[in-house]
């Protein structure tokens, strides 16, 4: 029930609304919880809200750390 | 899918998982409970503990809003659907959920209530518009990451001043309940937490302070991806064998040590906290739910319709109670399998696929069964 997936912002709608994409599948959803969203931009959309917008930086970040780890994992 | 297929890389959870291994000192036992059902599901589908190595153990939560909330809520969703002027909107998640006397929402609805299946409190809104007749109560359940969206509806309905729209509030906290855990313990040690994800989007780090703080429990909060959740024990092995207990971030790509300011206030400027609220398998635990604050009282279902819980027994050879604390397995309970299977599910634990008996279900039993067999 917690689940929720990461979309791709495609057009921003009036009332603080947009349309997304999941997968190539187009649906409408709430952005009244996230500030200062553009075209492009990921969220976690749960129960046709977006709860926040998914960080491009920190999730390369976390891409490397878990490289690393993998790395020194196949070293031991 | 971008930002989800890139943590379920199989390579890469098993170089992580020999780093584990190596980390790992091998004269003790790492115990850490996952709370959320998200991380449960994702443990059990991609074998996560089949990687690990032997002494760290994982220790199913209460995560599943589904899963905790108690049987006479659910008797109280039917009494409120079984009235003729109301139209009850809820998740599909709670249609299956056992309630009193072998019910159900489903077999309600089948008997001729009126219970839609909605996708958002948006649905719900739509629906109380299009119907001023009816009576629309959202049954509304969850935690942190549902309730911003409850708190909105009902901004919604007072800018478009609906009279015909409530909502019935079963709305949760997560740190509560974990601080209940580590309170009542029945013998089941935990020495680090699995922290929520989508919870934590909204409500940051610092509400886990405290268990750093005042129980020493390190708590990494970690995404629902099989990667995040490796990436997270990693972290927690390293907090134990330094002697650490910090509140740490796996999911620094979706949540921040504040949290989302914007739905933490729609959040306080609706609800407030209840005195007290049964948890299934946790009975009461204080301060741990939230009401609707008084000046939005005319959008409280409880208050509107007069409802008044009773107590109900769950079905006395249902294990889930002892599950949700971490004390037993799915396994361990008797109707695992036989009485009870998603389709004909006895306790909560089997209904939402959150829930850790229908994970056990759905993937775990058939791991079991191939150890069996190669050992
Ligand atoms: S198997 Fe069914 S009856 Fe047993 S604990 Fe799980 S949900 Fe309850």
């Amino acid at each position: 029930m917690c689940l929720a997936i990461p979309a791709r912002v495609v057009e921003l709608l009036p009332d603080e609304m947009a349309r997304v994409s999941l997968d190539g599948v187009s649906k409408i959803i709430s952005t009244a919880l996230v500030d200062d969203l553009a075209i492009g931009d990921y969220v976690v959309l749960h129960v046709g809200y977006a709860l926040t917008k998914i960080d491009e930086v920190e999730a390369l970040a976390t891409l490397e750390l878990l490289r690393e780890a993998a790395a020194l994992g196949a070293a031991s | 899918m971008k930002h989800v297929d890139e943590y379920r890389d199989g390579e890469l959870a098993r170089g992580i998982a020999r780093r584990i291994t190596a980390e790992a000192q091998p004269e003790r036992d790492y115990r850490f409970m996952e709370f959320c059902g998200g991380h449960t599901h994702a443990i059990s589908r991609y074998g996560v503990e089949d990687l690990l190595p032997e002494n760290i153990r994982m220790i199913h939560g209460p995560g599943c809003p589904v899963c905790v909330l108690p049987m006479g809520r659910i008797d109280d969703a039917i009494k409120l659907a079984a009235r003729p002027e109301v139209t009850l909107c809820t998740y599909a998640d709670l249609m299956r959920v056992p309630a009193s006397g072998g019910t159900s929402l489903m077999k309600a609805k089948a008997d001729g209530a009126d219970i839609r299946m909605v996708y958002s409190t948006l649905d719900a809104i739509a629906i109380a518009e299009k119907e001023p007749d009816r009576e629309v109560v959202f049954f509304a359940i969850g935690f942190e990451t549902t309730t911003p969206p409850t708190a909105l509806a009902i901004r919604l309905a007072q800018k478009k001043r609906l009279r015909n729209f409530s909502i019935f509030c079963n709305h949760v906290i997560t740190p509560a309940a974990m601080q209940a855990i580590l309170e009542t313990n029945e013998g089941v040690a935990i020495e680090g937490f699995v922290g929520p994800a989508h919870v934590s989007t909204v409500i940051g780090m610092s509400p886990y302070r405290r268990f750093a703080t005042d129980y020493h429990k390190p708590v990494v909060i970690a995404g629902f991806e099989p990667l995040d959740v490796i990436q997270a024990v990693l972290m927690l092995v390293r907090q134990i064998n330094e002697g650490r207990s910090d509140i740490e971030n796996q999911y620094r790509r979706a949540v921040t040590e504040t949290g989302n300011g914007r739905a933490i206030d729609e959040m306080a400027e609706i609800f407030e906290l209840r005195e007290s609220f049964e948890w299934r398998g946790l009975g009461e635990i204080p301060r741990s739910a939230l009401r609707l604050r008084e000046k939005y009282a005319q959008f409280d279902a409880e208050q509107r319709f007069g409802v008044v819980t009773s107590p109900a027994r769950d079905n006395p050879a249902c294990e889930c109670g002892a599950i949700l604390r971490g004390a037993k397995r799915p396994q361990d309970c008797k109707l695992f399998g036989t009485a009870c299977t998603p389709e004909t599910p006895m306790g909560s634990c089997m209904v939402s696929s959150e829930g850790s008996c229908a994970a056990h279900w759905a993937y775990g039993r058939f791991r079991q069964l191939e150890r069996r067999k190669a050992s």
